[in-house]
Protein backbone atom coordinates (compact mmCIF):
# COMPACT_ATOMS: atom_id res chain seq x y z
CA UNK A 1 0.00 0.00 0.00
CA UNK A 2 1.07 3.64 -0.67
CA UNK A 3 1.18 6.11 2.75
CA UNK A 4 1.72 9.29 2.83
CA UNK A 5 3.16 10.81 6.33
CA UNK A 6 3.09 14.29 7.08
CA UNK A 7 4.45 15.23 3.75
CA UNK A 8 5.48 18.93 2.71
CA UNK A 9 6.65 20.42 -0.48
CA UNK A 10 7.18 23.66 -0.85
CA UNK A 11 7.64 25.56 -4.30
CA UNK A 12 10.14 28.25 -3.59
CA UNK A 13 8.37 29.88 -0.91
CA UNK A 14 5.16 29.07 -1.43
CA UNK A 15 3.77 25.79 0.61
CA UNK A 16 2.06 23.45 -1.78
CA UNK A 17 1.29 20.41 0.56
CA UNK A 18 1.36 20.67 4.06
CA UNK A 19 1.97 18.16 6.38
CA UNK A 20 -0.32 15.76 4.49
CA UNK A 21 -1.13 12.27 5.27
CA UNK A 22 -3.09 9.43 3.51
CA UNK A 23 -3.12 6.50 2.65
CA UNK A 24 -4.51 3.73 -0.14
CA UNK A 25 -4.72 0.71 0.93
CA UNK A 26 -4.22 -2.24 -1.73
CA UNK A 27 -6.83 -2.64 -4.06
CA UNK A 28 -8.36 0.76 -3.30
CA UNK A 29 -9.68 3.13 -5.56
CA UNK A 30 -9.02 6.89 -3.28
CA UNK A 31 -10.15 9.99 -4.63
CA UNK A 32 -8.82 13.15 -4.05
CA UNK A 33 -11.35 16.33 -4.01
CA UNK A 34 -10.13 19.89 -4.36
CA UNK A 35 -10.41 23.22 -6.21
CA UNK A 36 -7.48 24.15 -8.31
CA UNK A 37 -3.96 24.67 -6.53
CA UNK A 38 -5.47 22.01 -3.52
CA UNK A 39 -2.50 20.38 -3.44
CA UNK A 40 -3.86 17.52 -5.71
CA UNK A 41 -1.32 17.51 -8.36
CA UNK A 42 1.97 18.01 -5.98
CA UNK A 43 0.63 14.87 -4.49
CA UNK A 44 1.05 13.04 -7.15
CA UNK A 45 4.66 14.97 -8.05
CA UNK A 46 5.52 13.59 -4.57
CA UNK A 47 4.42 10.34 -5.27
CA UNK A 48 6.21 9.53 -8.59
CA UNK A 49 9.34 12.06 -7.49
CA UNK A 50 9.19 14.67 -9.88
CA UNK A 51 8.68 17.21 -7.23
CA UNK A 52 10.43 15.83 -3.74
CA UNK A 53 9.06 16.36 -0.58
CA UNK A 54 10.55 18.70 1.75
CA UNK A 55 9.46 16.77 4.96
CA UNK A 56 7.51 14.00 5.75
CA UNK A 57 7.67 10.18 4.13
CA UNK A 58 5.65 8.40 1.43
CA UNK A 59 5.93 4.96 1.64
CA UNK A 60 5.18 1.95 -0.73
CA UNK A 61 5.42 -1.58 0.41
CA UNK A 62 9.03 -1.75 1.84
CA UNK A 63 10.22 1.13 -0.19
CA UNK A 64 11.00 5.23 0.59
CA UNK A 65 10.10 6.78 -2.57
CA UNK A 66 10.71 10.45 -1.05
CA UNK A 67 14.57 10.63 -2.67
CA UNK A 68 14.09 8.22 -5.12
CA UNK A 69 14.45 8.92 -8.99
CA UNK A 70 11.43 8.71 -10.87
CA UNK A 71 12.45 5.99 -13.19
CA UNK A 72 13.49 3.71 -10.15
CA UNK A 73 9.53 4.47 -8.81
CA UNK A 74 7.98 4.06 -11.94
CA UNK A 75 10.03 0.05 -11.63
CA UNK A 76 8.32 -0.20 -8.46
CA UNK A 77 4.67 0.03 -10.05
CA UNK A 78 3.90 3.57 -8.92
CA UNK A 79 3.18 5.10 -12.18
CA UNK A 80 1.88 8.42 -13.25
CA UNK A 81 -0.90 9.77 -15.63
CA UNK A 82 -0.34 13.64 -15.81
CA UNK A 83 -2.85 15.50 -15.88
CA UNK A 84 -3.54 17.33 -19.59
CA UNK A 85 -3.17 13.61 -21.20
CA UNK A 86 0.58 14.69 -22.22
CA UNK A 87 0.39 12.46 -25.47
CA UNK A 88 3.45 12.23 -28.37
CA UNK A 89 1.50 14.27 -30.80
CA UNK A 90 3.64 13.03 -33.85
CA UNK A 91 3.68 9.50 -32.56
CA UNK A 92 1.63 6.94 -33.59
CA UNK A 93 -1.02 5.34 -30.51
CA UNK A 94 0.94 2.16 -30.74
CA UNK A 95 4.22 3.93 -30.12
CA UNK A 96 2.72 6.11 -27.27
CA UNK A 97 1.62 3.02 -25.59
CA UNK A 98 4.52 1.00 -26.00
CA UNK A 99 6.63 4.36 -24.63
CA UNK A 100 4.26 3.45 -21.48
CA UNK A 101 6.23 -0.21 -21.08
CA UNK A 102 9.55 1.67 -21.60
CA UNK A 103 10.79 0.07 -18.26
CA UNK A 104 9.40 -3.48 -18.77
CA UNK A 105 11.27 -3.12 -22.61
CA UNK A 106 12.80 -6.39 -22.71
CA UNK A 107 10.17 -8.30 -21.57
CA UNK A 108 8.62 -8.68 -25.39
CA UNK A 109 6.03 -11.30 -24.73
CA UNK A 110 4.37 -9.50 -21.40
CA UNK A 111 4.05 -6.37 -23.34
CA UNK A 112 2.59 -8.27 -25.96
CA UNK A 113 -0.18 -9.39 -23.37
CA UNK A 114 -0.43 -5.97 -21.94
CA UNK A 115 -1.24 -4.75 -25.29
CA UNK A 116 -3.85 -7.22 -25.66
CA UNK A 117 -5.76 -5.67 -22.24
CA UNK A 118 -5.11 -2.46 -22.88
CA UNK A 119 -6.72 -2.73 -26.35
CA UNK A 120 -9.86 -4.90 -24.91
CA UNK A 121 -9.91 -2.31 -22.45
CA UNK A 122 -10.32 0.24 -25.49
CA UNK A 123 -11.54 -1.22 -28.05
CA UNK A 124 -11.67 2.02 -29.74
CA UNK A 125 -8.20 2.21 -30.21
CA UNK A 126 -7.80 -1.34 -31.85
CA UNK A 127 -8.40 0.82 -35.25
CA UNK A 128 -6.77 3.74 -34.24
CA UNK A 129 -3.34 2.28 -33.59
CA UNK A 130 -1.36 3.61 -36.47
CA UNK A 131 -2.92 7.11 -36.30
CA UNK A 132 -1.01 9.98 -34.61
CA UNK A 133 -1.69 10.50 -31.21
CA UNK A 134 -2.71 14.10 -31.91
CA UNK A 135 -5.31 12.95 -34.54
CA UNK A 136 -7.28 11.86 -31.90
CA UNK A 137 -10.49 13.05 -29.98
CA UNK A 138 -10.32 14.62 -26.69
CA UNK A 139 -11.61 11.74 -25.12
CA UNK A 140 -9.49 9.15 -26.96
CA UNK A 141 -6.35 10.77 -26.03
CA UNK A 142 -7.27 10.35 -22.40
CA UNK A 143 -7.70 6.45 -23.14
CA UNK A 144 -4.36 6.83 -24.84
CA UNK A 145 -2.78 8.66 -21.82
CA UNK A 146 -4.36 5.98 -19.72
CA UNK A 147 -3.26 2.97 -21.92
CA UNK A 148 0.15 3.90 -21.64
CA UNK A 149 0.11 4.45 -17.97
CA UNK A 150 -1.19 0.89 -17.90
CA UNK A 151 1.81 -0.17 -20.51
CA UNK A 152 3.85 0.47 -17.13
CA UNK A 153 1.77 -2.09 -15.29
CA UNK A 154 0.86 -0.31 -12.39
CA UNK A 155 0.19 -1.68 -8.68
CA UNK A 156 -0.51 1.92 -7.88
CA UNK A 157 -2.16 4.01 -10.69
CA UNK A 158 -1.86 7.66 -10.15
CA UNK A 159 -4.55 9.45 -12.44
CA UNK A 160 -4.64 13.09 -12.33
CA UNK A 161 -7.66 14.77 -13.70
CA UNK A 162 -8.75 12.01 -16.45
CA UNK A 163 -12.16 14.31 -17.11
CA UNK A 164 -10.50 17.56 -17.89
CA UNK A 165 -11.89 19.06 -21.08
CA UNK A 166 -14.09 16.15 -22.20
CA UNK A 167 -17.44 15.99 -22.32
CA UNK A 168 -20.00 14.43 -20.36
CA UNK A 169 -20.95 11.61 -21.93
CA UNK A 170 -17.18 10.57 -22.09
CA UNK A 171 -16.66 11.37 -18.65
CA UNK A 172 -18.93 8.61 -17.95
CA UNK A 173 -17.00 5.83 -20.20
CA UNK A 174 -13.28 6.97 -18.77
CA UNK A 175 -14.79 6.56 -15.43
CA UNK A 176 -16.65 3.54 -16.37
CA UNK A 177 -12.74 1.91 -17.40
CA UNK A 178 -11.28 3.43 -14.55
CA UNK A 179 -13.69 1.38 -11.75
CA UNK A 180 -12.70 -1.40 -14.32
CA UNK A 181 -9.23 -1.22 -13.78
CA UNK A 182 -9.52 -1.24 -9.58
CA UNK A 183 -11.43 -3.98 -10.04
CA UNK A 184 -8.93 -5.83 -12.18
CA UNK A 185 -6.61 -5.35 -8.98
CA UNK A 186 -5.10 -1.88 -9.86
CA UNK A 187 -4.57 0.36 -6.54
CA UNK A 188 -5.88 3.70 -7.81
CA UNK A 189 -5.12 7.19 -6.52
CA UNK A 190 -7.81 9.49 -8.62
CA UNK A 191 -7.32 13.35 -8.26
CA UNK A 192 -10.90 14.74 -9.45
CA UNK A 193 -12.59 18.36 -9.70
CA UNK A 194 -15.52 16.00 -10.98
CA UNK A 195 -16.51 15.67 -7.38
CA UNK A 196 -19.98 12.99 -8.10
CA UNK A 197 -18.53 10.85 -11.12
CA UNK A 198 -15.93 10.23 -9.02
CA UNK A 199 -17.14 9.72 -5.64
CA UNK A 200 -19.18 7.09 -7.42
CA UNK A 201 -16.72 4.48 -7.98
CA UNK A 202 -14.44 5.54 -4.78
CA UNK A 203 -14.10 3.69 -1.68
CA UNK A 204 -12.57 6.20 0.32
CA UNK A 205 -11.92 10.03 -0.57
CA UNK A 206 -9.39 12.91 0.89
CA UNK A 207 -10.33 16.50 0.64
CA UNK A 208 -8.02 19.18 0.18
CA UNK A 209 -8.14 22.68 0.74
CA UNK A 210 -4.42 25.00 0.33
CA UNK A 211 -2.34 21.93 0.80
CA UNK A 212 -4.09 20.44 3.43
CA UNK A 213 -6.35 17.63 3.90
CA UNK A 214 -9.54 18.98 5.78
CA UNK A 215 -11.54 16.21 5.70
CA UNK A 216 -11.51 12.23 4.59
CA UNK A 217 -14.08 9.80 4.75
CA UNK A 218 -15.53 6.67 2.92
CA UNK A 219 -17.95 6.91 -0.10
CA UNK A 220 -21.27 7.28 1.18
CA UNK A 221 -20.41 9.62 4.17
CA UNK A 222 -18.65 11.91 2.04
CA UNK A 223 -21.47 11.69 -0.39
CA UNK A 224 -24.14 12.67 1.92
CA UNK A 225 -21.99 15.35 3.60
CA UNK A 226 -23.28 18.77 3.51
CA UNK A 227 -20.83 20.51 2.90
CA UNK A 228 -19.22 18.10 0.12
CA UNK A 229 -22.55 18.15 -1.25
CA UNK A 230 -22.48 22.33 -1.31
CA UNK A 231 -18.95 23.35 -2.52
CA UNK A 232 -18.34 20.21 -5.07
CA UNK A 233 -21.76 18.22 -6.24
CA UNK A 234 -23.68 21.60 -6.36
CA UNK A 235 -27.31 20.07 -5.02
CA UNK B 1 1.94 3.95 -49.84
CA UNK B 2 3.87 7.04 -47.91
CA UNK B 3 6.14 4.29 -47.22
CA UNK B 4 7.07 3.11 -50.72
CA UNK B 5 7.48 6.72 -51.41
CA UNK B 6 9.78 7.51 -49.03
CA UNK B 7 11.93 4.45 -49.67
CA UNK B 8 11.69 5.55 -54.09
CA UNK B 9 13.06 8.76 -52.70
CA UNK B 10 15.90 7.51 -51.01
CA UNK B 11 16.82 5.14 -53.45
CA UNK B 12 16.71 8.38 -55.73
CA UNK B 13 18.83 9.84 -53.41
CA UNK B 14 21.54 7.08 -53.27
CA UNK B 15 21.65 6.72 -57.06
CA UNK B 16 22.04 10.71 -57.62
CA UNK B 17 25.22 10.72 -55.00
CA UNK B 18 26.37 7.82 -56.97
CA UNK B 19 26.26 9.04 -60.57
CA UNK B 20 27.26 12.56 -59.76
CA UNK B 21 30.87 11.98 -60.47
CA UNK B 22 29.88 11.51 -64.09
CA UNK B 23 27.83 14.67 -64.14
CA UNK B 24 30.24 17.04 -62.36
CA UNK B 25 31.59 19.30 -64.63
CA UNK B 26 35.15 19.09 -62.49
CA UNK B 27 37.49 18.36 -59.76
CA UNK B 28 36.57 21.27 -57.56
CA UNK B 29 32.54 20.20 -57.88
CA UNK B 30 33.39 17.11 -56.25
CA UNK B 31 35.58 18.55 -53.34
CA UNK B 32 32.86 20.57 -52.58
CA UNK B 33 30.29 17.87 -52.60
CA UNK B 34 32.48 15.88 -50.77
CA UNK B 35 33.03 18.51 -48.21
CA UNK B 36 29.61 18.76 -48.07
CA UNK B 37 29.02 15.38 -47.09
CA UNK B 38 31.64 15.38 -43.99
CA UNK B 39 29.45 18.16 -42.95
CA UNK B 40 26.28 16.71 -43.29
CA UNK B 41 27.82 13.77 -41.00
CA UNK B 42 28.20 15.27 -38.25
CA UNK B 43 24.89 17.65 -38.70
CA UNK B 44 23.31 14.12 -38.41
CA UNK B 45 25.47 13.87 -35.16
CA UNK B 46 24.22 17.22 -34.16
CA UNK B 47 20.65 16.49 -35.15
CA UNK B 48 20.26 13.44 -33.45
CA UNK B 49 21.52 15.51 -29.77
CA UNK B 50 19.27 18.53 -30.72
CA UNK B 51 16.66 17.55 -33.30
CA UNK B 52 15.78 14.60 -31.55
CA UNK B 53 16.62 14.82 -27.93
CA UNK B 54 15.99 18.54 -27.35
CA UNK B 55 19.57 18.97 -26.31
CA UNK B 56 20.77 21.85 -28.23
CA UNK B 57 25.32 21.01 -28.52
CA UNK B 58 26.77 24.40 -29.56
CA UNK B 59 30.05 22.29 -29.10
CA UNK B 60 29.37 20.16 -31.54
CA UNK B 61 32.13 21.42 -34.01
CA UNK B 62 34.94 20.73 -30.75
CA UNK B 63 34.00 17.43 -31.09
CA UNK B 64 34.49 17.35 -34.87
CA UNK B 65 37.88 18.78 -34.64
CA UNK B 66 39.02 16.14 -31.65
CA UNK B 67 38.11 13.66 -33.78
CA UNK B 68 39.89 15.48 -36.88
CA UNK B 69 43.30 16.12 -34.72
CA UNK B 70 43.08 12.79 -33.33
CA UNK B 71 43.72 11.22 -37.05
CA UNK B 72 45.85 14.01 -37.99
CA UNK B 73 48.33 13.90 -34.83
CA UNK B 74 47.99 10.42 -34.72
CA UNK B 75 49.29 9.98 -38.37
CA UNK B 76 51.48 12.93 -38.34
CA UNK B 77 53.40 12.77 -35.29
CA UNK B 78 53.09 8.96 -34.42
CA UNK B 79 53.14 7.41 -37.77
CA UNK B 80 49.95 5.43 -37.30
CA UNK B 81 48.71 3.79 -40.05
CA UNK B 82 45.66 5.95 -41.19
CA UNK B 83 42.81 3.54 -40.97
CA UNK B 84 43.61 2.48 -37.37
CA UNK B 85 43.88 6.29 -36.40
CA UNK B 86 40.37 5.90 -38.67
CA UNK B 87 39.00 4.22 -36.61
CA UNK B 88 39.69 6.09 -33.20
CA UNK B 89 38.44 9.56 -34.07
CA UNK B 90 34.63 8.31 -32.96
CA UNK B 91 35.67 6.96 -30.23
CA UNK B 92 37.75 9.52 -28.70
CA UNK B 93 35.44 12.18 -29.03
CA UNK B 94 32.44 9.99 -27.61
CA UNK B 95 35.06 9.35 -24.65
CA UNK B 96 35.24 12.91 -24.46
CA UNK B 97 31.40 13.65 -24.54
CA UNK B 98 30.95 11.28 -22.08
CA UNK B 99 32.94 13.22 -19.69
CA UNK B 100 31.92 16.83 -20.72
CA UNK B 101 28.11 15.28 -20.83
CA UNK B 102 28.13 13.86 -17.03
CA UNK B 103 28.94 17.19 -16.30
CA UNK B 104 26.77 19.67 -19.12
CA UNK B 105 23.49 17.68 -18.97
CA UNK B 106 22.93 18.43 -15.45
CA UNK B 107 21.79 22.02 -16.78
CA UNK B 108 18.22 22.03 -19.00
CA UNK B 109 17.52 24.22 -21.51
CA UNK B 110 19.65 27.19 -22.87
CA UNK B 111 22.05 26.90 -19.74
CA UNK B 112 23.12 23.24 -21.66
CA UNK B 113 23.73 25.38 -24.58
CA UNK B 114 25.66 28.20 -23.29
CA UNK B 115 28.02 25.79 -20.85
CA UNK B 116 28.64 23.86 -24.58
CA UNK B 117 29.32 27.26 -26.33
CA UNK B 118 31.66 27.73 -23.56
CA UNK B 119 32.92 24.17 -23.86
CA UNK B 120 33.47 24.54 -27.92
CA UNK B 121 35.73 27.66 -26.98
CA UNK B 122 37.83 25.91 -24.77
CA UNK B 123 38.10 23.35 -26.97
CA UNK B 124 39.34 26.06 -29.86
CA UNK B 125 42.00 27.59 -27.22
CA UNK B 126 42.97 24.14 -26.12
CA UNK B 127 43.91 23.43 -29.91
CA UNK B 128 45.22 26.68 -30.67
CA UNK B 129 47.59 27.13 -27.46
CA UNK B 130 48.91 23.63 -26.80
CA UNK B 131 51.30 23.91 -29.85
CA UNK B 132 53.07 20.48 -28.61
CA UNK B 133 50.17 18.31 -29.44
CA UNK B 134 48.22 20.33 -31.92
CA UNK B 135 50.86 22.35 -34.01
CA UNK B 136 49.24 25.46 -32.76
CA UNK B 137 47.99 28.47 -34.69
CA UNK B 138 50.51 26.19 -37.96
CA UNK B 139 47.99 23.46 -37.90
CA UNK B 140 49.08 19.90 -38.75
CA UNK B 141 50.43 19.59 -42.75
CA UNK B 142 50.78 16.55 -44.51
CA UNK B 143 48.21 14.03 -42.83
CA UNK B 144 48.37 11.16 -45.29
CA UNK B 145 45.62 10.72 -47.61
CA UNK B 146 43.96 6.92 -47.07
CA UNK B 147 45.55 4.24 -47.53
CA UNK B 148 44.50 1.73 -49.93
CA UNK B 149 41.99 -1.10 -48.72
CA UNK B 150 43.01 -3.71 -51.35
CA UNK B 151 42.27 -2.72 -54.68
CA UNK B 152 40.62 0.35 -53.46
CA UNK B 153 42.85 3.39 -53.52
CA UNK B 154 41.84 6.87 -52.68
CA UNK B 155 43.87 9.38 -54.38
CA UNK B 156 41.86 10.80 -57.00
CA UNK B 157 39.15 13.14 -55.98
CA UNK B 158 36.88 10.37 -57.34
CA UNK B 159 37.88 7.47 -55.07
CA UNK B 160 37.68 9.83 -52.07
CA UNK B 161 34.19 11.32 -52.71
CA UNK B 162 32.78 7.60 -53.14
CA UNK B 163 34.83 7.26 -49.64
CA UNK B 164 33.08 10.17 -48.13
CA UNK B 165 29.71 9.42 -49.96
CA UNK B 166 29.99 5.47 -48.36
CA UNK B 167 30.56 6.74 -45.10
CA UNK B 168 27.74 9.17 -45.63
CA UNK B 169 25.18 6.45 -46.23
CA UNK B 170 26.35 4.30 -43.41
CA UNK B 171 25.80 7.04 -41.26
CA UNK B 172 22.10 7.33 -42.45
CA UNK B 173 21.01 4.09 -42.21
CA UNK B 174 22.56 3.50 -38.52
CA UNK B 175 21.17 7.00 -37.88
CA UNK B 176 17.66 5.59 -39.22
CA UNK B 177 17.86 2.66 -37.17
CA UNK B 178 18.52 4.40 -33.98
CA UNK B 179 15.44 6.84 -34.16
CA UNK B 180 12.91 4.43 -35.74
CA UNK B 181 13.74 2.23 -32.63
CA UNK B 182 12.51 2.55 -29.00
CA UNK B 183 15.99 4.23 -27.99
CA UNK B 184 14.80 6.91 -30.52
CA UNK B 185 11.61 7.25 -29.30
CA UNK B 186 13.26 7.63 -26.05
CA UNK B 187 14.78 10.37 -26.92
CA UNK B 188 11.81 11.93 -28.55
CA UNK B 189 9.82 11.12 -25.22
CA UNK B 190 12.65 13.43 -23.56
CA UNK B 191 12.46 16.57 -25.89
CA UNK B 192 8.95 16.48 -24.93
CA UNK B 193 9.65 17.33 -21.52
CA UNK B 194 12.36 15.80 -18.68
CA UNK B 195 9.05 15.49 -16.39
CA UNK B 196 6.88 13.29 -18.61
CA UNK B 197 9.96 11.59 -19.76
CA UNK B 198 10.93 10.60 -16.01
CA UNK B 199 6.79 9.71 -15.25
CA UNK B 200 7.01 6.62 -18.31
CA UNK B 201 10.55 5.42 -16.12
CA UNK B 202 12.93 6.93 -18.79
CA UNK B 203 15.91 7.27 -16.70
CA UNK B 204 16.88 11.34 -18.22
CA UNK B 205 20.65 11.35 -17.35
CA UNK B 206 21.66 8.00 -18.80
CA UNK B 207 19.81 8.57 -22.13
CA UNK B 208 20.77 12.39 -22.44
CA UNK B 209 24.31 11.06 -21.99
CA UNK B 210 24.06 8.08 -24.19
CA UNK B 211 22.45 10.88 -27.10
CA UNK B 212 24.89 13.27 -26.68
CA UNK B 213 27.96 10.81 -26.52
CA UNK B 214 26.56 8.79 -29.99
CA UNK B 215 26.06 12.42 -31.68
CA UNK B 216 29.46 13.44 -30.82
CA UNK B 217 30.74 10.08 -32.05
CA UNK B 218 29.60 11.34 -35.51
CA UNK B 219 30.95 14.51 -35.28
CA UNK B 220 34.71 12.68 -34.33
CA UNK B 221 33.84 10.21 -37.44
CA UNK B 222 33.51 13.61 -39.59
CA UNK B 223 36.32 15.17 -38.35
CA UNK B 224 38.20 12.00 -39.12
CA UNK B 225 37.11 11.78 -42.66
CA UNK B 226 37.84 15.65 -42.82
CA UNK B 227 41.26 15.25 -41.72
CA UNK B 228 42.11 12.46 -44.60
CA UNK B 229 40.19 14.49 -47.03
CA UNK B 230 41.44 17.98 -46.77
CA UNK B 231 44.99 16.57 -45.12
CA UNK B 232 45.67 19.51 -43.69
CA UNK B 233 44.53 21.01 -40.16
CA UNK B 234 43.62 24.39 -38.04
CA UNK B 235 42.29 25.39 -35.02
CA UNK B 236 39.88 27.48 -36.99
CA UNK B 237 37.73 23.92 -37.67
CA UNK B 238 36.57 23.82 -34.02
CA UNK B 239 35.23 27.30 -34.54
CA UNK B 240 31.65 27.79 -33.33
CA UNK B 241 31.00 29.14 -36.57
CA UNK B 242 31.20 25.85 -37.57
CA UNK B 243 28.39 24.70 -35.22
CA UNK B 244 26.28 27.19 -36.27
CA UNK B 245 26.64 26.87 -39.76
CA UNK B 246 25.42 23.18 -39.14
CA UNK B 247 22.65 24.29 -37.09
CA UNK B 248 21.84 26.28 -40.27
CA UNK B 249 21.65 22.72 -42.22
CA UNK B 250 20.13 21.69 -39.91
CA UNK B 251 17.19 24.69 -39.32
CA UNK B 252 16.99 24.71 -43.38
CA UNK B 253 16.53 20.93 -43.74
CA UNK B 254 14.28 20.43 -40.61
CA UNK B 255 15.20 19.77 -38.04
CA UNK B 256 14.38 16.11 -36.10
CA UNK B 257 13.83 14.43 -39.47
CA UNK B 258 16.27 12.48 -40.80
CA UNK B 259 16.35 13.78 -44.39
CA UNK B 260 16.49 17.52 -43.08
CA UNK B 261 20.16 17.72 -42.53
CA UNK B 262 21.01 16.15 -45.79
CA UNK B 263 18.97 18.64 -47.66
CA UNK B 264 19.98 21.45 -45.60
CA UNK B 265 23.55 20.50 -45.68
CA UNK B 266 23.85 20.21 -49.67
CA UNK B 267 21.44 23.34 -50.57
CA UNK B 268 23.05 25.75 -48.15
CA UNK B 269 27.02 25.25 -48.94
CA UNK B 270 25.62 25.47 -52.96
CA UNK B 271 24.18 28.77 -52.36
CA UNK B 272 26.99 29.52 -50.13
CA UNK B 273 29.15 28.95 -53.26
CA UNK B 274 27.08 30.36 -56.13
CA UNK B 275 26.91 33.95 -53.27
CA UNK B 276 31.28 33.88 -53.58
CA UNK B 277 31.34 36.94 -55.47
CA UNK B 278 29.62 38.57 -53.00
CA UNK B 279 32.50 37.77 -50.97
CA UNK B 280 31.86 38.51 -46.86
CA UNK B 281 28.74 40.41 -48.04
CA UNK B 282 26.82 37.59 -49.25
CA UNK B 283 26.29 36.87 -45.01
CA UNK B 284 24.33 40.11 -45.41
CA UNK B 285 21.62 38.52 -47.95
CA UNK B 286 22.00 35.36 -45.90
CA UNK B 287 21.59 36.54 -42.38
CA UNK B 288 18.09 38.07 -43.37
CA UNK B 289 17.09 34.71 -45.14
CA UNK B 290 17.77 32.63 -42.39
CA UNK B 291 15.58 34.93 -39.77
CA UNK B 292 12.89 34.91 -42.52
CA UNK B 293 13.28 31.09 -42.82
CA UNK B 294 13.32 30.90 -39.16
CA UNK B 295 10.23 33.03 -38.53
CA UNK B 296 7.88 31.59 -41.60
CA UNK B 297 9.41 28.05 -41.98
CA UNK B 298 10.62 27.03 -38.67
CA UNK B 299 10.21 23.34 -39.60
CA UNK B 300 12.59 23.49 -42.33
CA UNK B 301 11.92 21.70 -45.94
CA UNK B 302 11.15 18.07 -44.29
CA UNK B 303 9.18 19.55 -41.97
CA UNK B 304 7.15 21.47 -43.64
CA UNK B 305 6.35 18.91 -46.40
CA UNK B 306 5.11 16.58 -43.67
CA UNK B 307 2.81 19.69 -42.30
CA UNK B 308 1.51 20.01 -45.60
CA UNK B 309 1.06 16.47 -46.36
CA UNK B 310 -0.61 16.35 -42.86
CA UNK B 311 -3.27 19.04 -43.61
CA UNK B 312 -4.26 17.34 -47.06
CA UNK B 313 -4.72 14.00 -45.59
CA UNK B 314 -6.94 16.04 -42.68
CA UNK B 315 -9.14 16.65 -45.59
CA UNK B 316 -12.54 15.10 -46.54
CA UNK B 317 -11.08 13.91 -49.81
CA UNK B 318 -7.49 13.12 -49.01
CA UNK B 319 -6.14 9.66 -49.34
CA UNK B 320 -6.17 8.66 -45.44
CA UNK B 321 -3.47 8.76 -43.19
CA UNK B 322 0.10 8.56 -44.01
Amino acid sequence: MLAFENVSLNYGSFRALDEVSLHANEGELVVLLGANGAGKSSIFLAASGLQKACAGSIRYGDCQLVGMKPSRIVEQGVVQCPEGRKLFPGMSVMKNLMLGAYVHRRDKTGNRKRLDEVMALFPVLEHKQNDPAGSLSGGQQQMVAIGRALMGRPKVLLLDEPSLGLAPLVVKQVFEVISQINRAGTTVLLAEQNAFAALKIAHRAYVLERGRIVLEGDRDSLMSNEAIRKAYIGT
Amino acid sequence: MMRLNAKLGWIMLLVLGLVFPFLAGNDYHLTVMSTAYIYVLATLGLNLVTGYTGQYNLAHAGFMAVGAYTVGILTVDYQVPFWIAFVLAGPVAALLGFFIGIVSLRLKGHYFSIFTLCVGYILFLVIEKWESLTHGTVGIIGIPAPSPIGPLTFDSPRALYYLVFFFLVVGLWVMHRIVSSLLGRTFMAIRNGDDLAESLGINLMRNKLLAFMLSVFYAGLAGGLYAGFVRFLGPGIAGVEHTFDMTMYMLVGGIGTLLGPVLGGLTVPWITQTLQWLQEYRFLVFGPILVLLVIFVPHGIVGSFIAWRARKAAQPHGSGHA
